[in-house]
């Protein structure tokens, strides 16, 4: 995999969020986009007078509007500026951040504005997803956007006791760090002693998989201010690093099964390589928090094993010490995850803003204890596609 | 008049029903229509990376050489590499959950198709079971004119 250095170092100078929710009827697509804009500038003490370039992106036919970009001007404030339009699926929101760095890295813009987005109660989120199958082999076999694969699969491997408790137990620490986020749009305030029950009696959806193992469909928009080290020392006390970041693809048509690759998580595969090249040996101790894209309980508790690239159940036994919470060894998704709210457009690009604001140590309710020097985001869409983000807090590396 | 912070938020309701068309290549074409007319599987194989590809395609994913007449015939029978029950119904949906759809690589290629498994518990399924293609009686002209995959039935 060719890898370059960056040519210039980039700062994370400016962090907008609205808050998530099922009912964003008060406000169309751009007026919702705007909240986040204007929150970001806020942030980074900015105008759009000093945005030199505009990155917009979603879930391509979520909506069900052509060129959105285009109306939305109204909203990101790209009107006369550069501007791109970025789509790739539920990791937009990484790709978001990911060409922003690299837009500001290549010396090309100074300051560039991303901007993620989705508006699901608008949209059909079955309907764009049945539409990625290739119509001539596929679109006539295929499911849909929801599996229980991986329940299936961590059953097999540790027992239906083990896992189901597991999944569930990771369910309720996301749902605790969920109700200390202000932005949270499912927070339920689950308690330790509803496992049990949640077990066996709540809504089941497909096998193993249960509703409140999984994501929701939300409302909701992101928008940081990424700048080169220059610009960003001087817009701001103290810059969130991007000190690389990896992007892993696994293509629908490519027939893992037999081999013709590796079959490794591409979770793991981009875990290793990033690791591999800036010389961490240690992730589980190098890294103070992670931030997830966790699409249900039961993925997120299976993944923390590939990310951190641990073996056998060590990744279990993070979950079942709870050291996956504030305060603990590995503090994953302080925020609640995208079991919390999940617009996502946005979803993968609230994951870095998330843990820029851990690092910067003003998350509000729900920042964890202790100093946070060293972050990691990671996204996920289609078919298993991984982008993982290292935040820096001292440009020391 | 009431201020806008009071006021209603309406929602417009729509429904978008989008045709498209399909054009499947002479490639796909070939592949289809002899599967409508013979009832056979084809496939194209790649010499440079000795790989047989079901559903076919003009060039190897691998080496990008283009391989568009190299065909082979492969057969009806093949093994489940793997599979999914699907138990949720939807409009989009080919049958009535919960039915399976695995992937199964047939005698002579390299790549797995997906296709329906019937016949068969779908708690049941296991990797290598043996199954064999069922064609439809009345064409479609798309992969489904193989109706679904079913277990080949073991000699006495």
């Amino acid at each position: 995999m060719s890898f370059r250095e960056k040519n210039r170092h980039v700062g994370i100078v400016g962090i907008g969020e609205t808050r998530f929710s099922s009912h964003r009827e008060d406000v169309n697509q751009p007026e919702m986009i705007r909240e986040a804009v204007k929150d970001a500038l806020d942030d980074a003490g900015l105008t759009m007078d000093d945005i030199d370039c505009v990155v917009h992106g979603n879930m391509e036919l979520f909506e069900m509007v052509h060129q959105p970009d285009l109306w939305h001007t109204l909203g990101t404030g790209a009107r006369g500026k550069d501007a791109f339009r970025l789509t790739t699926g539920g990791t937009t929101g990484g790709t978001l951040v990911g060409a922003a760095d690299n837009l500001v890295a290549s010396g090309m813009y100074d300051t560039v504005l991303a901007i993620g987005f989705e508006k699901l109660q608008e949209g059909h989120t079955t309907g764009g997803i049945t539409n990625m199958a290739d119509p001539l082999w596929a679109r006539k076999l295929q499911s849909g956007a929801l599996t229980d694969s991986a329940a299936v699969k961590a059953i097999a491997e540790f027992g239906a006791d083990r896992a189901k408790r597991v999944a569930m137990l990771y369910r309720i620490i996301m749902d605790k760090h969920a109700c200390l986020n202000p932005n949270s749009h499912r927070a339920f305030g689950l308690d330790w002693d509803q496992m049990e029950d949640l077990m066996e009696n709540s809504p089941p959806l497909i096998g193993d998989l249960r509703l409140i193992h999984m994501c929701s469909q939300s409302d909701g928009a992101c928008a940081m201010i990424l700048s080169c080290e220059k610009k960003a020392k001087q817009q701001c006390d103290h810059p969130v690093w991007i000190r690389d970041h990896i992007t892993v693809h696994r293509e629908e048509t490519l027939n893992l099964c037999v081999n013709h690759y590796p079959n490794e998580t591409t979770h793991r595969f981009a875990a290793r390589h990033l690791y591999e090249r800036n010389g961490i040996t240690a992730p589980l101790d190098y890294f103070d928090v992670f931030e997830m894209y966790d699409p249900s309980a039961w993925w997120g508790a299976d993944w923390i094993r590939d990310f951190f690239l641990l073996e056998g159940d060590e990744h279990y036994r993070l979950i079942e010490e709870k050291e996956i919470m504030g305060g603990g060894k590995m503090p994953i998704n302080p925020s609640g995850g995208v079991l919390a709210a999940n617009p996502i457009g946005a979803t993968a690009m609230v994951r870095v803003a998330e843990a820029a604001k851990q690092v910067r140590g003003n998350a509000g309710p729900h920042q964890i204890p202790g100093t946070v020097n060293h972050a990691i985001a990671s996204s996920f869409g289609g078919t298993m596609w991984t982008i993982l983000m290292m935040l820096e807090k001292e440009l020391n590396w | 008049m009431k201020n806008s912070e009071e006021s209603d938020s309406y929602i417009i309701h729509g429904k978008l029903a989008l045709p498209y068309t399909y054009f499947a290549g002479r490639t796909g074409s070939t592949f289809l229509t002899t599967l409508r007319d013979h009832r056979t599987i084809m496939g194209v194989k790649c010499t440079t990376c000795n790989r047989v590809f079901v559903p076919p395609r003009q060039t190897c994913e691998r080496c990008m050489a283009d391989i568009r007449s190299q065909w082979v015939t492969v057969s009806n029978r093949g093994t489940v590499v793997n599979h999914t029950v699907i138990r949720y119904q939807d409009k989009h949906l080919p049958r009535k959950p919960p039915f399976v759809l695995a992937m199964i690589l047939l005698k002579g290629a390299d790549t797995p198709m997906a296709h329906i498994l019937e016949g068969v518990n779908p708690d049941r399924v296991e990797k290598g079971m043996e199954v064999t293609a069922v064609f439809s009686p009345a064409t479609t002209n798309t992969l489904l004119d193989i109706d679904h995959f079913e277990p080949v039935a073991e000699a006495p």
